[in-house]
């Protein structure tokens, strides 16, 4: 289908929406509630655009293109409109920009730079001495969850939390409730969130409402060094990316050209507090005495164990294997291996167990 | 009896019809002689309880009937054959339908809508018949096309033109959907129109099924209609004990089943992507459009949905024609329309009337006029998408084009008359305050801009409005309307853009400090004309707050600073001394 958008013609296929035909010929169309991996939903409308025939603005993200359809994505009545959209949304947001943690990285806060808007001189909602005129949603319940802030003060119902639950990881643990302006996002009869904590939802937030209880205060967007790997937490191997501040870990992402399109489990997304934990082993141990001599606590393990280099405990293992497998023969071995290794690990693993041990008895924690 | 003749007591005068009938010894309900039946709206709410008595073919109608009036309307009357002339309706009964043509209502009223024989017996289900049996769905698509019925839920699509998209779409499923959510304040027509005659929705649905090749119905009601679901329900179920509603129906080879979903009382599901959500279970929220439900409805299939009064006049348009049914109306709006007339007018209820009536007959003859002598004002049509227009502009026409020139709507039919005693500011707070709660809070501009409206029109009311709040307004209302997603918020701002057009100097008046209706409460005084003042007290123990003081037989005073402008004083006073300004 040909489709022209400000005087540039483009063939696209059917189905296309015309926000997907306008990136296409690179031309930028200004988006809020959109998310390519979610259905569209035409609630922000900032991304309203001219079509020829069309007795008003329509939404790039959910009209379709037709055959030979015209589009003008940007004249002084659009933008007008979307200015008054943003003013609208900012008259009912806190603006703390100064100690929100999505400062920085929020779509908001960068449509509002772009147009010029400022909460506290709205060209539209004048106020006397400059402040805002008109009711703020304000909500003094903390959701109690341990993994996801909500501050649904921030939220701008884009419904991308609520697609997400739904779309992807199917678990519809939030919806929109109540209507008007006091429509609000919640969990069921707004209980405290208690879902599976997969945190898609603060993935796709494109303001301040969601974000993981555990960065609080540990650094924004332009402090941070982002640092791409695979998680360790199981074979799955998803692409993430660690999120460093002073060489410590304080949030993990992933992105969107992944092969696993950006979503994360709870372990993977909130899971990272293992890195810079003081207890974490990060060097072989050799047991040096029986545990049952020795007083517990930390001080205790030191007396019991003893760290060594990866050559030493190497030849330890190999040397204790071969004794073990002389005295009492090979079906005496059992090999447990991790779902946290990669497959080719636990591939080796079990050829090792077979091929090298000589014994059939692998097996793995995730079947336990 | 509808929900309001059983409201004003029809029941009871049914059940004492009954009582005293058998107490005199004469049979209803059993012979020829004598028979009774309660009927469906009888339009003229504001005379209820209307009871036509026929003897002899003779009809005298009577109006505010009540139980202990019916033994001397059976004694006198239908004994002796000597009608009660005091109690019969008077001239302005007779104005009252003088004017109006019933189309969709012309069976409401007069048929016992909980019987499908008295439906079959004004030539119901003879339209379905005849299109099943000898019409291809072409044809039928043709006659209401070239009858030029537009949707009468307010936006004015032609009719004939959705089947026949409809009917094109290459799918094995379709549906056909009756929008019943009819929820605009003050508005009863579809609600009339399922209690009085259901059956001629049901013939309308069949219809259309058969015109698009749809087996699948809904009919998607308000849960707050009882007694219309009740009534649509019945029908249904005789419907299809009689043969026009399954498998097979009339011995031909054509199915459809309709199905009855309540509402759960949101406004926004009369707006067809939110109705069609609601009906797949989730949220009533719209969705935008394109794609059309039409092409892409629910469950993902085509789906048609028409309005009730738009369904109703299919089966007459089909036994009368289609040229019968374009002799009415204008050029562009053709046929009749239900509206429910309401607000300060003498002879308020339902009425049918040619498209293209001028507003003043319908408020002054057909109406009766405002009550009690006070001046007209305005009317406001189309409910909360609609405008007010005011006197000036009473020559209007009512169709389609002509009330949107003048910035109103057709609407669905709504039209609540004010007087001089209204405050245009505070009608149009009123339907900002109904649109904002009942936005869904999808799309920014209703959930926030509609919030930003109904708070400046509420300061303005409070006396607190700013220079240059007009303007905000207006630029205001016409952003949202703009940038709006469905219906709901295109058309929130249409009663203040309207207000503000027509009264602009009301608004005025209300920034420098005064409520020429006298309505709003935080800009006025209350104080008594010494002149006028009798000294009797009644005002003085009326107050609710001691503010008023005065011996007895000397003129009393209101202090100001205690008063809290109840108007208790205002209304006791026999003397006109209270005022209030």
């Amino acid at each position: 289908m040909k489709v022209t958008i400000n005087g540039k013609t483009i063939e696209v296929p059917e189905g296309t929406t015309v926000l997907e035909a306008a990136r296409m010929l690179n031309i930028p169309i200004p988006t809020l509630c959109h998310h390519p991996k979610l259905t569209p939903f035409g609630g922000c409308r900032m991304c309203i655009v001219e079509i020829k025939g069309a007795p008003r603005p329509l939404t790039s993200c959910t009209t379709p293109v037709s055959e030979g359809m015209e589009v003008i994505t940007s004249s002084p009545e659009l933008e007008d409109l979307r200015k008054t959209v943003l003013e609208l949304i900012l008259s009912d947001h806190p603006n703390d920009c100064m100690i929100c943690e999505k400062a920085g990285d929020c779509t908001l806060q960068e449509l509002a730079y772009f147009y010029g808007i400022s909460p506290y001189n709205p060209p539209l909602l004048k106020g006397d001495k400059g402040g805002f005129l008109g009711e703020r949603r304000v909500y003094g319940k903390r959701d109690g969850n341990p993994f996801i802030e909500r501050d649904m003060e921030k939220c701008i119902l884009c419904g991308r939390c609520v697609k997400v639950c739904d779309e992807v990881q199917g678990v519809e643990a939030i919806d929109f409730a109540y209507r008007g302006f006091k429509s609000k996002i919640c969990p069921t009869f707004e209980k405290d969130l208690d879902c599976e904590f997969c945190g898609q939802c603060v993935a796709v937030c494109p303001t301040g409402a969601l974000t993981g209880k555990m960065w609080a205060l540990r650094g924004r967007q332009k402090d941070i060094k982002e640092v791409d790997t695979t998680c360790s937490y199981c074979g799955t191997g998803c692409n993430i990316t660690l999120h460093v501040r002073r060489n410590e870990v304080i949030r993990v992402t992933s992105r969107e050209d992944t092969w696993n399109e950006g979503w994360l489990c709870v372990k993977g997304r909130f899971g990272y507090s293992f890195i810079n934990n003081p207890d974490r082993l990060k060097k072989p141990l050799i047991r040096i005495k029986d545990r049952s001599n020795c007083s517990s606590g930390s001080n205790g393990l030191n007396k019991v164990f003893k760290e060594v280099s990866w050559d030493e405990a190497l030849d330890y293992t190999s040397q204790r294997l071969k004794e073990i497998k002389e005295k009492y023969g090979h079906d005496s071995i059992a090999g447990l291996s991790s779902a946290r290794c990669t497959n080719e690990e636990n591939y080796l693993f079990q050829k090792f167990m077979r091929a090298a041990v000589g014994t059939n008895n692998v097996d793995h924690c995730a079947r336990l | 009896m509808g929900t309001g003749g059983i409201a004003a007591g029809g029941a009871e005068v049914i059940a004492a019809f009954k009582k005293e009938l058998k107490l005199a010894g004469i049979k209803a309900n059993v012979e020829e002689h004598c028979s009774m039946h309660k009927v469906g709206c009888r339009g003229l709410c504001a005379k209820d309880v209307l009871v036509d008595v026929i003897v002899n073919n003779e009809k005298v109608t009577y109006q505010y009937i009540k139980p202990d009036m019916v033994p001397r309307i059976i004694k006198e009357h239908i004994i002796e054959k000597n009608p009660v002339q005091d109690w019969a309706v008077g001239e302005d009964y007779h104005f009252f339908h003088k004017k109006q043509f019933k189309v969709v209502l012309s069976d409401c009223g007069s048929i016992d809508p909980e019987d499908i024989n008295a439906y079959i017996a004004v030539s119901g289900y003879d339209a379905a018949r005849q299109v099943l049996t000898s019409l291809k769905p072409e044809n039928v698509i043709e006659i209401i096309k070239s009858s030029g019925l537009r949707g009468r839920g307010g936006a004015g699509f032609p009719t004939g033109v959705k089947w026949e998209i409809a009917m094109r779409q290459n799918s094995k499923q379709k549906y056909l959907i009756c929008n019943a959510d009819e929820g605009d304040p003050g508005a009863f027509m579809d609600r009339s129109v399922i209690e009085g005659n259901p059956h001629a929705v049901i013939e309308g649905l069949i219809i259309g099924a058969y015109a698009i090749g749809s087996d699948k119905g809904y009919v998607y009601i308000r849960a707050e209609y009882p007694l219309a679901v009740e009534r649509l329900k019945k029908a249904l179920s005789d419907a299809k004990k009689n043969g026009f509603l399954g498998k097979g129906i009339l011995g031909t080879k054509f199915n459809f089943d309709i199905k009855v979903k309540l509402g759960a009382g949101a406004f926004v599901c009369g707006e067809e992507t939110a109705l069609i959500a609601s009906i797949e279970g989730q949220r009533g929220m719209p969705r935008a459009k394109p794609p059309f439900p039409v092409y892409n409805g629910l469950w993902g299939k085509p789906t048609v949905i028409n309005n009730v009064e738009t369904l109703a006049n299919v089966p007459y348009i089909i036994r009368n024609g289609a040229n019968w049914f374009a002799s009415f109306g204008t050029e562009k709006s053709k046929g009749t329309k239900v509206f429910a007339l309401t607000g300060k007018i003498k002879n308020s209820g339902l009425i049918e009337v040619p498209m293209g009536i001028p507003l003043r007959e319908i408020i002054y003859d057909i109406g009766g006029g405002i009550e009690s002598g006070k001046a007209f004002k305005a009317v406001q049509t189309g409910g909360p998408s609609g405008g007010c227009i005011p006197a000036e502009l009473l020559d209007t026409p009512v169709d389609f084009e002509s009330l949107a020139k003048v910035g109103s709507i057709v609407g669905s039919g709504g039209m609540v008359v004010l007087d001089e005693t209204d405050c245009m500011v505070n009608i149009a707070k009123f339907f900002l305050e109904f649109t904002q709660a009942e936005s869904c809070g999808k799309c920014v501009p209703c959930r926030i801009g509609t919030k930003r409206l109904l708070e400046i029109l509420t300061r303005i009311t409070k006396g607190a409005g700013k220079e240059g709040d007009i303007e905000l307004l207006e630029k205001l209302s016409k952003d949202v309307k703009a940038a709006s997603l469905c219906g709901l918020g295109q058309t929130a701002p249409n009663p203040v853009l309207s207000t503000i057009k027509y009264f602009r100097h009301e608004y005025e008046a209300h920034l420098q400090g005064k409520c020429p209706a006298a309505v709003c409460k935080e800009l006025l005084t209350y104080y008594i004309l010494e002149q006028f003042c009798k000294g009797c007290g009644a005002c003085l123990r009326a107050c609710p707050a001691g503010a008023i003081t005065g011996e007895k037989k000397k003129p009393h005073f209101i202090d100001s600073e205690i008063c809290i402008k109840c108007g208790a004083c205002f209304d006791v006073c026999k003397f006109k001394a209270v005022v209030k300004e």
